[in-house]
């Protein structure tokens, strides 16, 4: 009898212990559910910190007006004013200057109106054309044959002094322009 | 020395045990591996699974590989690669290494999609396995994208930018999602750090997950047993039936149902090596400067059916087939398993299966050949790069000379080829003359029209005749002269 090992006797689980443990449970899913929240919230908001500015817009100067001679169209380029140190040259951003006459220009984004490839100008045709699904503009940016479903974005520009200034600062789409 | 060897295998035999007192690999890791599958699973056509996800494996080992030389930074991504390619040792081979077993992990995990799907593998009891495997192969090839990215090089930026521009069509949230998913306004430096983050951490988390999951559910209910032609799956008796196949005509996985599984990972490992050692790395290709414009951007072939897309889809179709197609098609593939659950399985019996399988594949080959050769992309050079053809100049009168001046000139060879070389975008002039009359000529060249732009701005009458002039000589010899029926012969 002696060497029968003694099983401890466990006293029938009694309510008020039971309850106590889902309370810790509750309280423990109560504090979990707290701090998820405290850590969590800050997180999304960390991830989306580029959707805190509705809209990039800065006016950029785009050099002496000179340099676009009446009836030409030329290819300049700005460094966009949203940028990172690191961007390196991705934050050189291209455009087209079509100056018609006079103090009358046109500043169109590089990009298709269709999916974004950079539209190339052709002098001689006085064409626009994308070389990814054949996107074609007229001079004055308006579609001209292909797939784009409008024309080219074009940046709202300012004469200061001596120099052209546009307004820019976000890669175009169909739901927000330049 | 037969006692001293046994004496040895027993004192392994005594460190084993030792082990597997504390870890119980005998009766947790062991079932799964000898439990048994049916001896007709054990076929050549049942490799192509194991075989992708040797792929991812291999793609893990290449990929933190090339994150110990890789920098993630946009201004020095680029440079990281070429120092990869030309000076880091062996880096070009890694990096041949990971760009080819992306493209083998596609390829086999198409593969073992159709067999699949031929075999009726997704049917009762294995929806789950097939929802988990649709999601598998979205996945996957949202690592391709991604790593296409991280070769941060002009087809990268210029891929980004088709991206967001099909993003951007979506009606409200389109330009939040596009800061979303650049990390700011434009394609930069946060761009590459979130795609980056997604490409080394978070796809290949949920991949490895998925993975888990999904072979976790060919342990647990079974892989497929070779399709029989009239052995109809029902949910009363298929369960029964299953077992009874295991039981009478089953093999442990391990050794017999794995073995071709072992010598196809071999052949692909080697067809592996010799792809990348012979055909090496994929670019980078220009740096990702936005302002040289000189590019001609292009995917990774596996997207080029879908670049193709883009360029074939009548206008008014395309924002709503780009927004609701990818997710009405995956839905539809998601599905599968529930709208056709029981019933044959077998390939033999079932020609619809076939029909869509050789339909698709015609359908994406046709569309990646035409996404290769861009018919519809200017010839960006026709127009200064290649020569007028001798013959359509010579015995031309001096206004018809002019006339081909200006087709050149005004670069009409961009789209229009003459003598085989031009672009493709419209028709090749060599018989124009033969479908066209002179009004018409006229017409279409100042009004444009069928996707041809109108020149009446800017072309001078007297260049509108010297073309014209020039273009009613193409005719081919023996053919006759478009004419109008109007008029008297």
């Amino acid at each position: 009898m002696a060497d029968e090992p003694q099983v401890p006797q466990m006293p029938p689980p009694s309510p008020p212990s039971v309850s106590r443990r889902f309370f810790l449970l509750k309280f423990g899913v109560f504090l979990n559910v707290i701090a998820a929240g405290l850590i969590g919230i800050p997180i999304v908001g960390y991830i989306a910190g580029a959707l805190k500015r509705k809209s990039y817009n800065a006016w950029i100067p785009l050099g002496k007006v000179t340099n676009f001679p009446a009836g030409e169209t030329r290819l300049a380029s700005y460094t966009n004013p949203f940028r990172v140190p690191w961007d390196g040259m991705t934050a050189e951003i291209p455009c087209w200057v079509r100056h018609v006459e006079g103090e009358k220009f046109q500043v169109f984004a590089i990009n298709c109106a269709h999916l974004g490839c950079p539209v190339r100008w052709f002098s001689e045709s006085k064409l626009f054309m994308c070389p990814c699904h054949g996107g074609v503009y007229y001079e004055d940016g308006s579609r001209a044959s292909g797939p784009p479903p409008r024309g080219l974005f074009e940046y709202e520009y300012e004469l200061r002094g001596e120099d052209l200034w546009v307004r820019g600062g976000q890669i175009p789409s169909l739901s927000a322009g330049v | 020395m037969a006692a001293a060897g046994s004496e040895k295998k027993g004192r392994l035999a005594r460190v084993g045990a030792w082990f597997d007192e504390r870890l119980h690999f005998t009766e947790s890791i062991l079932p799964p591996i000898v439990h048994p599958v049916p001896s007709s699973a054990a076929s050549w056509a049942y490799v192509f699974g194991s075989a992708t996800m040797l792929c991812l494996m291999m793609q893990i080992v290449t990929g933190i590989c090339l994150a110990l030389v890789y920098a993630p930074a946009a201004d020095e991504a680029w440079k990281s690669l070429i120092y990869l390619n030309y000076v880091q040792p062996l880096g070009w081979f890694l990096r041949a290494l990971h760009v080819w077993g992306s493209h083998f992990m596609i390829a086999l995990m198409s593969v073992h999609l159709v067999q699949v799907f031929l075999f009726g593998a997704y049917k009762y009891p294995r929806e789950l396995t097939w929802v988990v495997g649709c999601l598998l192969f979205i996945l996957t090839l949202a690592m391709g994208f991604s790593g296409q990215v991280m070769r941060f090089d002009q087809d990268a930026y210029w891929g980004l930018g088709i991206v967001i521009s099909i993003v951007g069509r979506m009606p409200m949230i389109g330009g939040e999602l596009i800061h979303l998913i650049l990390g700011g306004p434009i394609i930069g430096a946060e761009t590459l750090s979130r795609w980056f983050a997604l490409h080394v951490f978070v796809l290949p988390g949920l991949l490895l997950a998925l993975v888990g999951l999904h072979v976790w559910l060919v342990i647990k209910v079974g892989i497929n047993e070779w399709p029989m032609p009239g052995r109809l799956v029902t949910h009363e008796r298929y369960a029964a039936e299953y077992r009874q196949l295991v039981e009478e005509d089953g093999e442990p996985f391990v050794p017999q149902g794995v073995q071709k599984d072992v010598v196809f990972a071999g052949i692909v490992l080697l067809a592996l090596f010799f792809c990348a050692a012979v055909f090496g790395p994929a670019g980078p290709n220009g740096e990702p400067n936005p302002t040289l414009i000189e590019t001609l951007p292009r995917p990774d072939f596996w997207f080029l059916p879908l670049f193709a897309v883009f360029a074939l889809l009548p206008p008014y179709m395309e924002t709503a087939l780009m927004l609701l197609g990818p997710p009405i098609l995956i839905v539809l593939a998601v599905a599968l398993p529930f709208y056709s659950n029981t019933g044959e399985k077998s390939f033999r019996r079932r020609p619809g299966a076939w029909i869509l399988v050789i339909m698709v594949f015609l359908m994406l080959g046709v569309l990646a050949w035409l996404g290769n050769t861009s018919p519809w992309s200017p010839h960006m050079s026709a127009w200064s790069g290649v020569p007028t053809p001798v013959e359509y100049v010579r015995g031309r009168s001096p206004l018809e000379l002019q006339g081909a001046l200006v087709v050149q000139n005004k670069q009409c060879r961009n789209c229009h080829a003459l003598g085989g070389t031009g672009g493709q975008r419209g028709p090749a002039l060599d018989n124009v003359a033969t479908r066209l009359t002179r009004d018409q000529l006229i017409r279409q060249v100042l009004q444009g029209g069928g996707n041809m732009p109108a020149y009446g701005k800017n072309l001078r009458p007297e260049e509108v005749t010297a073309l014209v002039a020039f273009l009613q000589t193409l005719v081919p010899e023996g053919e006759p002269v478009a004419r109008n029926s109007a008029e008297p012969h």
